[in-house]
């Protein structure tokens, strides 16, 4: 059976939502207590992402199989203004909001696979999945 | 939502037990600095033992509250960081610097005591 939510992100209360869903499904998918926080973080920060810089958005959350593995898959999406400076925002301490600039990096720390489709103008897709060990 | 603050004498005693959204998380940050004001507060503890995600925004609304605590004369203490949180907080890379810590709230209290002394 594939598991998966939707949340819509037009306000700070999707960024709730979203990680409330988020943990409810890991929990469920079977992730211990340490896990089930880092994904929950990790789509926290991906939502606040959204809301920030695209306004509004969508993050879709849904159980991962690949050869034998499962894991869970967070697939955050926005037609926002896309990434400028994409290969400095994986950096530590890169923001153009006064934030820590901690977020995407950290995400990609906190998860095993990590992508981040981006055009500009077009909008941002950004994958990550986490597997169960 | 709003989040309690206990006076405890000269100390603010406060245990998160809400989810903390933007909004708490900001409307926390005004209330302690308008009660350590008020009140004339020399330490404040804050009880996290119920928070299960501590995400960059979060963060940075924690160590803004100590900052914004120190430059108005008082010290902060956190306490009951859950490990899960803490693991998330470093795989994030965030150090809340200079931030005293402590495993519980008795243990805060002590802690802003010896603080407090030197
Ligand atoms: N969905 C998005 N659309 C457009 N730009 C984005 C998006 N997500 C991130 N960015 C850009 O990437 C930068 C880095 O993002 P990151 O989440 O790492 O840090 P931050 O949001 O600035 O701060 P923090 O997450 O620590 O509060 C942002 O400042 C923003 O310029
Ligand atoms: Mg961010």
């Amino acid at each position: 059976m594939q598991v998966q939510t939707h949340v819509d992100i037009h306000s700070e209360w999707g960024i709730v939502a979203a990680r409330q869903a988020g943990r409810k499904l890991a929990r469920e998918i079977g992730f211990g207590s340490v896990d089930q926080a880092r994904i929950t973080t990790a789509i926290s920060e991906l939502a606040r992402n959204i809301y920030l810089y695209a306004n509004k958005g969508q993050i879709q959350i849904e159980e991962a199989t690949s050869a034998g593995k499962r894991g869970i898959k967070i697939i955050a999406t926005d037609q926002g203004p896309g990434i400028k400076e994409i290969r400095r925002v994986m950096e530590d301490g890169f923001t153009t909001s006064g934030g820590l600039g901690a977020g995407l990096p950290g995400v990609k720390r906190l998860m095993d696979d990590f992508d981040i489709d981006s055009e500009l103008k077009v909008g941002t897709t950004i994958t990550a999945i986490k597997w169960l060990r | 939502m709003r989040i309690p603050i206990l006076k405890l004498h000269d100390y603010l005693l406060i245990s998160v037990q809400v989810e903390l959204d933007d909004q708490t998380a900001l409307q926390f940050q005004e209330d302690v600095l308008e009660k350590i004001h008020e009140e004339g507060s020399r330490g404040v503890v804050i009880d996290l033992t119920s928070v299960d995600m501590i995400d960059s925004f979060i963060a940075k609304v924690l160590g803004d509250v100590v900052d914004m605590s120190n430059l108005m004369g008082a010290r902060v203490v956190l306490t009951g960081i859950q490990p899960a949180v803490a693991i998330t907080l470093i795989d994030m890379g965030i150090v809340l610097d200079d931030v005293p810590t402590a495993l519980d709230l008795e243990q805060g209290l002590d802690r802003l005591q010896l603080e407090l002394e030197d």
